[in-house]
């Protein structure tokens, strides 16, 4: 992992057009403004993860269940 | 042409009903093609993935299920799917589908959203914490008591 240091107001260029500038350092808390191209897709990174997770989970749905939802609807 | 599916065998699909997903989706990025596909006797789709037929996620029309839900889809997402009017438009949440089927999970915080004539399509993961990755699609028998 490449590390830097950065002080209040600095930035740090990551390819020609994602900036990330230190805004703010707030004894535990650091504030980040980020600017990127439309298309970059930006997250906390444990709520991308939870996501993640549940689209694993999402797939666990084996053929026999599929049955029984087919049979649950026609019950109705 | 011919794709395999994880729960409808070999089907014959039109080229022009595939949706191209650009990032693929998260935990899955290399997925990148999906067929959508209705379940028989369910007001349920599958989002098929074309190169993995394991890869099959169960959605349904969240706002059919929870009437208060709302999506205010962002600049990005308009300009990623190329979406220039609502009715492009097509909402989807993906099922986390359990036994019992009472124990079913919708994921409101990430729905799956579909431009239908550019036939483009992401997962879009809202910056919003009205939702979370599972809301249950049968209130609890608690719940329904008290209406």
């Amino acid at each position: 992992m490449l590390v830097l240091t950065r002080k209040l107001n600095e930035s740090i260029m990551i390819g020609n057009d994602i900036e990330i500038t230190i805004l703010a350092v707030e004894g535990e808390q650091i504030k980040l403004g980020i600017q990127a191209p439309k298309h970059v897709d930006i997250h906390r990174k444990e709520v991308y993860l939870s996501i993640q997770q549940e689209n694993n989970q999402a797939l666990n749905t084996e053929v026999n269940t599929l049955t029984n939802l087919s049979d649950f609807f026609r019950k109705k | 042409m011919k794709i395999s599916t994880k729960f409808h065998g070999e089907i014959e699909m039109n080229v022009g009903e595939i949706y191209t997903f650009e990032s693929g989706i998260p935990g899955f990025v290399e997925e990148k093609q999906f067929g959508l596909l209705p379940l028989d006797e369910t007001p349920f789709f599958v989002l098929q993935s074309l190169k993995t037929p394991e890869v099959a996620f169960i959605t349904t029309n969240p706002f059919e299920v929870f009437p208060t839900y709302e999506v205010n889809l962002s600049d990005e997402v308009l300009a990623d799917l190329q979406i220039q009017s609502e009715q492009e438009v097509t909402v989807f949440t993906i099922l986390s589908v359990r036994d019992p089927f009472e124990e079913t999970t919708a994921n409101l915080q990430a729905p799956i959203i579909l431009n239908h004539t550019k036939k483009l399509g992401k997962q879009y993961i809202m910056k919003t914490d009205n939702y979370t990755t599972r809301h249950k699609l049968i209130p609890s028998p608690v719940a329904q008591e008290v209406k």
